[in-house]
């Protein structure tokens, strides 16, 4: 078993649409962080941020941007960029760093600034790029693949389009309660079904939207912790950062195709399944050891698919899950207890740092009126583009 | 004035009518399929390495599923603005002998109504776009029960 960090402070700038820079959301959630930390920047030994590929120019080098806006202290100082799983990357740099003992205490932040509308690939004419060449050949936007996974799961578990619209009442009803949240309204399902479908099956309000929001961690050695006088703080036990495995036979954004499964037999349990099982492995623990799951519901129908990646119960039997009450607020394990995208709309690097901010408040028994009761242990699952897994178990 | 008919990637596909085919590409050494192709190299870990020679993939495969997109997508994706947006389906479709899942439009006027889960399907010949001097053509899929 790998060793443990200590989760010494969480912060967050609100999500919404603020019209304002990316640095300044991150600048914003780095000091409530180290304000919840109790910790000085000029402590702070090292800096890692997830880039933000919309930010522009300063956004590839976010670590640096952030540490010059905070004030230059000389740091040690990494960017990592890994799409949707930019914000576990940067976690994961940071626990090795102090696991490593490279550094005592790391600043971890993520922030973006996100544009009206569909992502699109960055301009220009890119034949070699595969996120250019969907949107150049098929105009397959990013819920175009939600609509293709829901339809699957319509077909072949049976889901229905209500089973998605709960999901999002579900969400909803906890974004409301969640100030960091950008949707704080509960919804119905009737709301849901009166939305306009924007990709077959799926309807708007299926859909995460994309958000302006920043979220950062201070993480530092369990001995610092203890010397800092956090005697009991919540700890990262796991971090996972796996690739698939080839052939990987299911459609993954932004791919026109699968590997072909002709030469080599695929490895059983899909690629997300890989992502949570490498950090049960880590943190030796199961899915039947968790109080909650944050899990990137980018739609309502992913949400459901994350269940039984997360091995929350078998496969197909998500919608199931959901009807008994499992995921919602009092039930065996409720997930987005945060609200989730669904709430937040999707700011792609501070998205997964935001994750474990929420763990880090419910282990914490901080997290107001969502709290879930005696939470012990946490876990978050995303899957970024191009092959980047993304899961974090949080304990206390 | 003529257009040019230039495919919207070159290598991906080839023929006219009934011999119009998605072209992939297949490793001598351990027979794996690549579409799109792999020119340069074999991704198959398992793999020394071969060459990787241009194959043709099965004409037909069954839907393994379809969505669409109500909402003109954003640019690099080429569309009239002058005109009002007319949704089209996507189809990802299963083929058998290659095992792969290859997605792609389907003719105009095929609608999600029209598409099952499991649905044999066809690759065919079809026009992406067109500018001033060029017709972008590409594959579409069409229902092998549809013969317009």
């Amino acid at each position: 078993m790998t060793g443990e960090v200590a989760v010494l402070g969480a912060g967050m700038h609100p999500w919404g649409k603020w019209g304002r820079g990316f640095v300044e959301y991150g600048t914003v959630a780095a000091r409530a962080a180290l304000a919840d930390a109790g910790v000085d920047w000029r402590d702070v030994g090292s800096i890692v941020g997830a880039d933000t590929v919309r930010g522009g120019y300063p956004g590839y080098v976010a670590g640096a941007t952030f540490a010059k806006a905070l004030g230059w202290q000389g740091a040690r100082v990494a960017s990592v960029y890994a799409a949707c799983a930019s914000g576990a990357q940067a976690v994961n740099t940071a626990r090795a760093q102090i696991l490593s003992g490279l550094a005592d205490v790391v600043l971890v932040v993520g922030a973006d600034a996100a544009p009206k509308g569909f992502f699109r690939p960055a301009g220009g004419d890119r034949p070699d790029d595969p996120d250019w060449l969907r949107f150049r050949v098929l105009g397959a936007t990013n819920p175009t693949y939600f609509g293709l996974y829901a339809r699957r799961r319509m077909a072949v578990h049976g889901d229905t389009l209500e089973d998605f619209a709960q999901v999002k009442v579900k969400n909803a009803a906890l974004g409301a309660l969640n100030p960091n949240a950008r949707y704080r309204k509960r919804v119905t399902a009737e709301e849901v079904a009166a939305s306009a479908v924007v990709a077959d099956p799926l309807r708007l309000l299926d859909i995460c939207a994309t958000s302006d929001g920043a979220a950062a961690l201070v993480l530092s050695s369990m001995e610092f912790a203890r010397r800092h006088g956090a005697a009991d703080p919540v700890r990262i036990r796991a971090v996972s950062t796996v690739t698939p495995r080839y052939p990987n036979t299911v459609l993954d954004l932004p791919d026109i195709a699968t590997d072909s499964a002709v030469a080599a037999e695929p490895a059983a349990g899909t690629f997300r399944a890989s992502i949570a099982r490498a950090a049960y492995e880590e943190a030796g623990v199961g899915p039947e050891d968790l109080s909650l799951a944050e899990v990137y519901d980018l739609s309502t129908a992913l949400e459901l698919q994350w269940y039984e990646d997360l091995g929350l119960c078998g496969e197909g039997e998500a919608a199931k899950l959901l009807r008994e009450g499992a995921t919602a607020p009092g039930g065996r394990i409720p997930v987005n207890a945060s609200g989730g995208l669904a709430s937040f709309g999707e700011a792609v690097p501070a998205q997964a740092i935001a994750q474990v901010c929420e763990l880090t408040w419910q282990l914490r028994g901080a997290a107001g009126d969502r709290q879930v009761a005696g939470a012990r242990v946490g876990i978050t699952a995303n899957q970024g583009l191009f092959g980047h897994g993304s899961s974090v178990i949080a304990v206390r | 004035m003529s257009r040019t008919r230039t495919p919207v990637v070159t290598g991906w596909f080839t023929g006219e009518g009934e011999e119009f085919r998605l072209l992939g590409t297949r490793c001598s050494a351990c027979a794996s399929v690549f579409f799109p192709r792999e020119d340069a190299f074999c991704r198959n870990p398992g793999c020394p390495g071969g060459d990787l020679e241009e194959i043709p993939l099965s004409r037909r495969g069954r839907v393994w599923s379809y969505t669409d997109s109500r909402y003109r997508p954003p640019s690099p994706y080429v569309s009239d603005r002058e005109l009002e947006w007319r949704p089209y389906a996507l189809i990802a479709v299963e083929l058998e002998s290659e095992r792969l899942v290859v997605l792609g439009q389907t003719v105009p006027g095929v609608t999600v109504a029209d598409l099952t889960v499991g649905m044999e399907v066809e690759v065919v010949p079809g026009v992406l776009n067109e500018d001033a001097e060029t017709t972008w053509t590409t594959w579409h899929w069409r229902p092998t029960g549809v013969t317009a």
